[in-house]
């Protein structure tokens, strides 16, 4: 039987992913290769913040404690961050800030078009806001990787490096949490590991066009869902939650 | 072009220009006019991308979900602005890259008020209040201007400042009504900020060499000084009602001239920071030139897929 409990961790899992890689995102605002990229991280930044604060608002209204969404996005400890380990990863370049979009949204898109039949209402009403923003960031970040890839021999072999080492963390999106198969049970979330075809398939579509290839691996890397992250997460976190840590208990 | 019809030109310009009437990219212009609007549009452009900077310093830090948010959506409206003042300015003969490189060697300048670091939350519900504020002072008369092209992009700029103005004036309200650290950072804050917000107002009239050509041209409406003035006289009242003080011992209310009476402002410290010596120059400008540097590959690559994709597209054709 599927406990509130389960339900609250499983909105952490969608909802830690659009907070860190919306705070990924915004590092860049303002250094960008040029106004209309800036403008346009930016927004898919916006849009990834937004859904957070309805996931989290949502959580907090089951945890019925008192606690708000700042509470949870800024005040719980590292171990508890339920995001996956693919949207962590540093702004090493352009190419790693696309191909890390890209490798997202695809998944995003395709969890957000299951999650919109959840039997849950709220969840069902915020995927289906989100389809139509995540529509547009895998439509940017697609475009991007073929512009990158198919542009010049710089851009190929940069973003190839990207590819080469983000693709690792890909596996992880399908992989189902102890919360994440109840919530299942219940009919309100989604089987991940039945989106991986597809994910697949997609990536490999746009990847062809651009000329790109999927690294041949045998070993992939998770813990995010468990919340073991890399070494990157402590430093995102320690700027996230700067203010909150400082000067407790204040409103802003 | 003979002397006596360019004189001519000039006259049926000026004209125009008194009958209030909108000068276009396509009618004759003097240079001067050209080159004078070239500076200050782009001068403004610049300070809109520059401007981004200290703001953005706090993105990442912003203490609410709320806070992140809308200051990452007003950092990305000054990208907006500095999009449509670089378009604007382009419709004079100059192209956004030379423009770039205008601001990344140095030659063309932007608001010096950007070279002050944002070193505490209350920064930034201090540059919405007070750096907003005295841009909107600014930029309200040019919505009039004679250029149409500016004028039209200032309407727009002008709606979103005054949304960040009010915006950067709830911050501080908070922070004024919060703990005694939040109203102390609120008023250090103001501290830091005030002087300089003065004096991006530009120099007093005496000192201004461009003022009474850009009158002529409704480039300026109000001197720098008039502009000053009531800017001082719209925000006492403000700091008053949240209960912060202003940093100026001389400031009071003058019955006499309707006015608030001010201190010096030290223009010793506004032309070190116009010439460079700001604690922040060389900072704002290199993240400027890296990001520019370090976007080349990506410039060139969304380039050449271009042609490739238009290659294909003949191809088929044929």
């Amino acid at each position: 039987m599927m406990k509130n409990e389960n339900l609250v961790h499983y909105i952490y899992g969608i909802a830690d992913n659009a907070l860190i890689l919306g705070q990924r995102l915004s590092e860049l605002c303002g250094h960008g290769p040029s106004l209309e990229t800036d403008i346009a991280l930016t927004n898919m930044a916006l849009d990834l913040l937004g859904q957070t604060r309805s996931y989290y608002q949502y959580a907090a209204q089951l945890l019925g404690d008192g606690k708000t969404e700042d509470d949870i996005a800024y005040l719980r400890i590292e171990r508890q961050y339920k995001n996956v380990l693919l949207v962590e990863q540093p702004n090493k370049h352009f190419g790693y800030v696309i191909t890390r979009q890209f490798f997202y949204d695809v998944f995003h898109l395709l969890l957000l078009q299951e999650l919109q039949n959840s039997k849950d209402e709220t969840l069902s009403a915020i995927a289906k806001k989100g389809i139509k923003e995540v529509s547009y960031h895998q439509r940017f970040s697609s475009d991007w990787m073929k512009r990158l890839g198919d542009g010049t021999e710089e851009s190929r072999k940069k973003t190839q490096e990207a590819i080469n080492d983000l693709w690792k963390f890909t596996d992880e999106l399908f992989h189902m949490t102890e919360d994440d198969k109840q919530v299942f049970e219940a009919e309100i979330g989604v089987d991940v590991t039945t989106l991986k075809q597809l994910y697949n398939q997609r990536v490999k579509e746009v990847l062809e066009e651009a000329t790109l290839t999927i690294p041949e691996i045998k070993w992939f890397q998770k813990g995010g869902k468990q919340g073991i992250h890399s070494e990157h997460m402590g430093y995102l976190l320690s700027d996230l939650q700067y203010m909150q840590r400082t000067y407790p208990n204040m409103k802003w | 072009m003979s002397e006596k019809e360019i004189k001519n030109l000039e006259e049926i310009f000026e004209q125009r220009i008194a009958r209030d009437e909108k000068i276009e990219p396509k009618d004759w212009m003097p240079e001067k006019y050209r080159k004078t609007h070239i500076r200050q549009i782009s001068q403004h452009a610049h300070s809109e991308i520059v401007g981004m900077l200290p703001e953005g310093n706090w993105i990442t830090r912003a203490p609410s979900l709320r806070r992140k948010v809308a200051l990452l959506a007003k950092v990305q409206d000054e990208a907006g602005h500095g999009l449509y003042l670089y378009s604007a300015c382009e419709t004079l003969g100059i192209s956004r890259d030379e423009l770039y490189e205008q601001l990344h060697t140095g030659k063309a300048k932007y608001s010096s008020i950007f070279n002050y670091p944002t070193i505490t939350w209350a920064d930034i519900g201090a540059i919405g209040w007070l750096v907003d504020g005295a841009a909107i002072i600014n930029q309200v008369p040019l919505c009039s201007t004679s250029y149409g092209p500016y004028a039209r992009a200032m309407i727009r700029v002008c709606k979103e400042e005054s949304f960040h103005q009010r915006q950067g004036y709830e911050i501080m309200i908070k922070l004024a009504k919060g703990s005694p650290e939040q109203k102390e950072m609120a008023q250090d804050a103001l501290n830091r900020w005030w002087w300089p917000s003065l004096m991006m107002l530009g120099p007093t009239d005496a000192e201004s060499v461009h003022t009474e050509q850009s009158m002529k041209w409704k480039l300026k409406r109000k001197t720098n000084d008039e502009l000053r003035q009531q800017f001082i006289d719209q925000t006492v009242p403000q700091a008053d009602l949240i209960g912060l003080t202003m940093p100026d011992p001389d400031l009071k209310w003058n019955e006499e001239t309707g006015h608030y009476d001010f201190g010096d402002i030290d223009w010793d410290e506004f032309w070190q920071v116009v010439k460079g010596h700001g604690p922040c120059n060389e900072e704002r400008l290199s993240a400027r030139v890296n990001a520019w540097e370090e976007g080349e590959w990506v410039r060139d690559a969304a380039m050449a897929y271009a042609k490739k994709q238009e290659e294909k597209k003949l191809k088929k054709a044929i």
